[in-house]
C-alpha cells in the first residue's frame, strides 16, 4: 500500500446542460497522506464543490482516477460504495439545510449508525451519547430540534455525524462560511482538535484564504474547474507563481491598517465554464497575458520541489 | 436536566403549532365544528332520538315539531336521526377516500421527482392522461364498473382525486430533494426508499395534509353525487348525498327532506374549508414570526 | 471638521414575536458626518440591519417598532416624519443596498429602465432625460452604456451589485446604507465593490453606513468604526483607535479570532459561549457570561459608555475606575 490515503488523477467532471458541456472540474491532481489536510481554494463556480462531491461518490466523475487506500474506488457501486461510505465522510455547508429539520439532535446523529453498524441498540444510544460530548454538545440537547439552536451548534451536529462512522477521511465543504466569526473559531478548533485525535485527512474546501492558510498542510488553488496551483500553504503565503493565486491573495480584506497589501484588482469578471475555449482560462482577465495564452492551455508542471503551477510565465511573475 | 423538561422540549414544536392554530380564528372555528360533527358520528346511537331505519307511514313528510326537530320524510322516518347516521358514512366517505387518493397519487408523485427524467415523464404523463378525464366522470366509470357499494365508491373517489395529489407531492418533493441534509443522508449510505420515506416525505408534508382537508369536502361532495345517481351507497343507509337524490322528488311539495341533508354538507364543507385553510397559513413557515 | 449628518440618539428598536419581546436595538447613539464612512460591525442578531431600517422607518410594524429615541438626518427628525415625507427621503437623501443582489433588481425590466425608473420617481424629468442619466450611471459604475438594455439574468453576481449601486446612487442620496454589500459576491469581485464604493464617494461626498461582519472589508474601506453586540454599541471610534487599541473584550475577542494571512497559529482563540437569547436580556452587559474579564458588577448592572482619549467610547465596567455608582 502506497504512503497515500488519497491519490486523484487527472480527473474530471462535466455536466450536460442545454447550452453545451459545464466543465466542472477539469484535470484535477493530487495526492494526500493520512492525518493531513489539504485546502482547496476558489471563488464560485470554479468547482471545488464539485470536486468535493466527486470524492465522497455523490457524483461519478467522468474520467480520471481516485485510488482511496490503495483501492480504485473511481466507479464504486452497491458494497463496495456502502464500505466505503463509512471511511470517506463529508461536512456540509450550510448547517440549516444539512440537517433534516424533523429530526432532534440524537435522531440525526444516530441516523449513520443505525444505518451502517451492527451495534446494539443500546451501544448505539452510548455512542450517540460520546459523540455529542466529542463535539461539545450538552447533553440536554439531545432531543432539541435543528430549528432551536444556532449556526454553530448545528454545524456540531453535522461534524458529529460525520464522525459517528470512523472515517479517515472528511470532505469538508465550506464548513465554517455560514457562521459568525466567533463561533467560526470555535468550530475550527474543534475541527483541528478531532483531526489529531482521530488522525483524520481533510479536504478543505472554501473560499476564506485566511480559514484555509490557519488549516491546511497544502493548498491547491483552482479556477474555472482547472487547478491553477498546488504547493505547501507556507509557500503559497510567501511566493505566488501563478498570476490569479496573486490577485487572490490580494485581494483578501485584512482587518489591519498596517500591512496594506498593494491590491491587484482583477478586470473583468469569471467567464462561462461551458465549452470552454483551448488556451489559459484565466487569460482573458491576466494582467500577464501573452498571445501564448490564448492558443494553449498551460500544461501543470513542477516549478519548484512541490511546487505545481499551470501557467506559461509561471517562473517569471512570481 | 430533568427528565420533565426534556419532554418539555420534546412537544415546544407541537404547543407552538396549537398556539398558532388557536390564534387563527377562522381555523378554530372551523376546528371546532369539526370536532362536533366527529363526535356525532362517533356517538351517533346515543345522540340520535330514532334508529335511522325506524319507519311510520302515519307520519310521513312532517314538517319539523317537538318530536322530529327536522321534520321527517316520506316513509316516515326522522331526519334528524338519518343525517346523524348519515354523518358516519360521509365522513367515513370522506376521510378514507382522501386517504387512499393521497397514499397514492402521493407515491407516484415522490418516485416521480425523486428519481426525474424518463420515471418522472410517464408518471406524470399517466397522470395528465387521468387529470383530462373530469374526476367526477371517472369516479363514475370507476364505481360503474367496480359495482355500487360504500368501499366502491370510496376507491372510485379515491383514485379519482389521486393525480390532484401526485401533482402537489412532486412539487413539494422537488423542492425537498434538493436540500443539502439529503444528500448528508446519501451520505451516510441511507438508500433511495429510506431518503424518500424516511428524509423527504416528512418535509415534504404540510401541502399534502392541506390539500387533503380540502379534499375531504370535495370527496363528500363527490360520494354525494355518487349516491345521488345510484352508484355510491345503496338504500336504507342513510348517506347525506343519498337522502339528497331520494328526496329529489318531493323537492317541490316537501322541503325539509333535501333542505337538511344539503345544508349538513355545506355546513361541513365549510368547516372543512375553514380548518384546511387556517391549516395553510399555520404551517406556512413564511408567515410565522 | 465637517457638520453631522446622520445623529441617531439613544435609539430603542422592538419587535414582538411568539417567543417573546426581542430588543433587537438597546438604547445606541451614532453620528456620521457629511462624507464620512461609518462601519457598523457585529455578528448575526446584533441589530445591524434593524439600526439601518430603523433609520429608514423600515420596521416591519408590527411586530417592530421603534419604542424610543430619535434619529435626526441634518436638521430634519426623521423619527417625527410622516410616512409621506419618508417616501420623498428614502432614496431622495436616504438609499440602501441590500446584501443580495440577485433578488434586488426585477427580473422582467432591463437594467437600464430600472434606474431610469428611479430617476424619474423622484426627479421631474422627462423619459428621455431619464434615460440619459440611466446611461450615465451604469458609466459611473463600471457598466458599459450599451448594455441599457439586457436584462439582470445577463449579468454576474457582481455586476448586479454594480446595478444596485447605480440604483442607489440615481438621485446623490446624501447618506446611503449598505447592509453587507459584498457578502455574496467573490474576493476578487468583493474589491472590484469596495473600490468602486470608494471612488464613488470621494467623487459625491456621499456618506456611507456600511454593515457587515467583516473586519478586513472595515478597515479597507471605513474612517469611523461602531462594534456591535446585542443590540448595543460596546465600541465606537475612529479605525485607527478601534484597530491600535480595541479596548471591550468583545473587539479583542473578535479581532483574536480571525485566523491570520501572514502568520500561522496554531490555535485560534475564539470567545466562549453564543450569543444572548435576544427576549432575555438581564440587567447586567450582554457581553458579561461571555467576557473572560467579567466581574460580579457586569452581571447586575449594564455598564456605561465611557469617554477613552479622542472620539473612543467603551460601553465597559473595566474602564470605570474610579467612578461612583450611581
Amino acid at each position: 500500500m502506497s504512503e497515500y490515503l488519497m491519490e486523484v488523477k487527472d480527473l474530471k467532471k462535466y455536466f450536460k446542460t442545454r447550452s453545451g458541456m459545464l466543465h466542472a472540474v477539469d484535470g484535477v491532481t493530487f495526492s494526500l497522506r493520512p492525518g493531513e489536510t489539504l485546502g482547496v481554494v476558489g471563488e464560485s463556480g470554479c468547482g471545488k464543490s464539485t470536486l468535493g462531491r466527486t470524492l465522497v461518490k455523490l457524483l461519478e466523475p467522468t474520467e480520471g482516477q481516485i485510488l482511496f487506500e490503495g483501492e480504485d474506488i473511481t466507479y464504486a457501486r452497491g458494497v463496495q460504495l456502502k464500505r466505503l461510505r463509512t471511511r470517506i465522510q463529508m461536512i456540509f455547508q450550510d448547517p440549516f439545510s444539512s440537517l433534516n429539520p424533523r429530526k432532534t439532535v440524537r435522531e440525526s446523529i444516530l441516523e449513520p449508525l443505525k444505518l451502517n453498524s451492527a451495534l446494539s441498540a443500546r451501544q448505539r444510544e452510548e455512542q450517540v451519547l460520546e459523540l455529542m460530548n466529542t463535539v461539545g454538545l450538552a447533553q440536554r440537547l439531545a432531543h432539541s430540534y435543528p430549528h432551536e439552536l444556532d449556526g454553530g451548534r448545528r454545524q456540531r451536529i453535522g461534524i458529529a455525524r460525520a464522525l459517528a462512522l470512523n472515517p479517515a477521511f472528511i470532505v469538508c465543504d465550506e464548513p465554517v462560511s455560514a457562521l459568525d466569526v466567533s463561533i467560526q473559531a470555535q468550530i475550527l478548533n474543534l475541527m483541528q482538535d478531532v483531526q489529531e485525535d482521530q488522525h483524520l485527512a481533510y479536504l478543505f474546501i472554501t473560499h476564506d484564504l485566511s480559514v484555509v492558510r490557519h488549516m491546511a498542510n497544502q493548498i491547491l488553488v483552482m479556477y474555472l474547474g482547472q487547478m491553477v496551483e498546488l504547493t505547501s500553504a507556507d509557500v503559497l503565503f510567501e511566493r505566488q507563481m501563478h498570476p490569479y493565486t496573486q490577485a487572490l491573495l490580494s485581494a483578501i480584506p485584512v482587518p489591519s491598517l498596517e500591512k496594506r497589501r498593494q491590491r491587484i484588482i482583477l478586470r473583468g469578471e469569471i467567464t462561462s465554464p461551458i465549452n470552454p475555449p483551448a488556451g489559459c482560462r484565466f487569460a482573458p482577465r491576466c494582467p500577464y497575458v501573452t498571445e501564448r495564452c490564448t492558443a494553449q492551455t498551460p500544461e501543470l508542471y513542477e516549478a519548484a520541489p512541490g511546487h505545481f503551477v499551470a501557467c506559461h510565465r509561471g517562473g517569471e511573475v512570481g | 436536566m430533568t427528565e420533565l423538561s426534556m419532554q418539555k422540549r420534546r412537544s415546544s414544536r407541537r404547543r407552538e403549532f396549537w398556539l398558532r392554530l388557536c390564534r387563527n380564528k377562522a381555523a378554530l372555528i372551523g376546528m371546532v365544528i369539526l370536532s362536533v360533527l366527529i363526535i356525532t358520528a362517533v356517538f351517533a346511537p346515543i345522540i340520535a332520538p330514532y334508529h335511522y331505519d325506524e319507519q311510520n307511514y302515519q307520519i310521513t313528510n312532517q314538517l319539523p315539531s317537538l318530536a322530529h326537530p327536522l321534520g321527517t320524510d316520506n316513509c316516515g322516518r326522522d331526519i334528524l336521526s338519518r343525517l346523524i347516521y348519515g354523518s358516519r358514512v360521509s365522513l367515513q366517505i370522506g376521510f378514507i377516500a382522501v386517504g387512499i387518493g393521497a397514499a397514492v397519487g402521493g407515491l407516484l408523485g415522490a418516485v416521480a421527482a425523486f428519481y426525474g427524467k424518463a420515471v418522472d415523464n410517464i408518471i406524470m404523463r399517466c397522470i395528465d392522461i387521468v387529470l383530462a378525464i373530469p374526476s367526477t366522470l371517472l369516479a363514475i366509470s370507476i364505481s360503474a364498473a367496480l359495482g355500487p357499494g360504500l368501499t366502491n365508491a370510496m376507491i372510485a373517489i379515491g383514485i379519482g382525486s389521486a393525480p390532484n395529489y401526485a401533482r402537489i407531492v412532486r412539487a413539494s418533493v422537488l423542492t425537498v430533494k434538493e436540500q443539502e441534509f439529503v444528500e448528508a443522508a446519501r451520505c451516510v449510505g441511507a438508500s433511495d426508499a429510506y431518503i424518500i420515506l424516511r428524509e423527504i416525505l416528512p418535509n415534504a408534508l404540510s401541502p399534502i395534509i392541506v390539500q387533503a382537508t380540502l379534499g375531504v369536502a370535495s370527496a363528500i361532495l363527490s360520494a354525494a353525487a355518487l349516491s345521488f345517481i345510484g352508484l355510491g351507497i345503496q338504500p336504507p343507509s342513510p348517506e347525506w348525498g343519498a337522502m339528497l337524490s331520494a328526496g329529489r322528488v318531493y323537492i317541490r311539495d316537501f322541503w325539509p327532506i333535501v333542505t337538511f341533508p344539503g345544508v349538513a354538507i355545506m355546513i361541513t364543507i365549510f368547516a372543512l374549508n375553514l380548518f384546511g385553510d387556517g391549516l395553510r397559513d399555520v404551517l406556512d413557515p413564511k408567515l410565522r414570526r | 471638521m465637517e457638520e453631522v449628518l446622520l445623529n441617531i440618539q439613544d435609539l430603542y428598536t422592538e419587535y414582538n414575536t411568539d417567543h417573546g419581546l426581542v430588543q433587537a436595538v438597546n438604547g445606541i447613539s451614532l453620528k456620521i458626518r457629511k462624507g464620512e464612512t461609518l462601519g457598523l460591525v457585529g455578528e448575526t442578531g446584533a441589530g445591524k440591519t434593524t439600526t439601518a431600517l430603523s433609520i429608514l422607518r423600515l420596521i416591519p410594524d408590527p411586530p417592530g417598532r421603534i419604542r424610543s429615541g430619535k434619529i435626526f438626518l441634518g436638521d430634519q427628525e426623521l423619527t417625527a416624519c410622516t410616512e409621506k415625507e419618508m417616501q420623498k427621503i428614502r432614496g431622495n437623501r436616504i438609499s440602501m443596498i441590500f446584501q443580495d443582489p440577485m433578488t434586488a433588481l426585477n427580473p422582467v425590466l432591463s437594467v437600464g429602465d430600472q434606474i431610469a425608473e428611479v430617476v424619474r420617481l423622484h426627479e421631474k424629468c422627462s423619459r428621455a432625460q431619464a434615460q440619459e442619466r440611466g446611461c450615465q450611471l451604469l458609466e459611473l459604475v463600471g457598466i458599459p452604456a450599451n448594455r441599457y438594455k439586457e436584462f439582470p439574468h445577463q449579468f454576474s453576481g457582481g455586476m448586479k451589485q454594480r446595478v444596485v449601486i447605480a440604483i442607489a446612487l440615481a438621485c446623490t442620496p446624501e447618506l446611503l446604507i449598505a447592509d453587507e454589500p459584498t457578502t455574496a459576491l467573490d474576493v476578487t469581485i468583493q474589491a472590484q465593490v469596495l473600490e468602486l464604493i470608494a471612488s464613488l464617494q470621494e467623487k459625491t461626498k456621499t456618506a456611507v453606513l456600511l454593515i457587515t461582519h467583516d473586519l478586513g472589508v472595515v478597515a479597507e474601506v471605513c474612517c469611523q468604526v461602531a462594534i456591535m453586540y446585542a443590540g448595543e454599541i460596546v465600541e465606537y471610534g475612529s479605525t485607527e483607535e478601534i484597530y491600535h487599541n480595541p479596548s471591550h473584550p468583545y473587539t479583542i475577542g473578535l479581532f483574536r479570532s480571525i485566523p491570520s494571512v501572514d502568520r500561522k497559529v496554531h490555535r485560534l482563540q475564539p470567545i466562549a459561549g453564543l450569543m444572548p437569547d435576544p427576549t432575555a436580556l438581564g440587567d447586567g452587559c450582554p457581553f458579561a457570561p461571555r467576557c473572560p474579564k467579567c466581574t460580579p458588577r457586569c452581571q447586575e448592572k449594564r455598564p456605561p459608555i465611557m469617554q477613552l482619549e479622542g472620539e473612543h467610547q467603551v460601553k465597559c465596567w473595566l474602564f470605570a475606575e474610579g467612578e461612583e455608582e450611581s
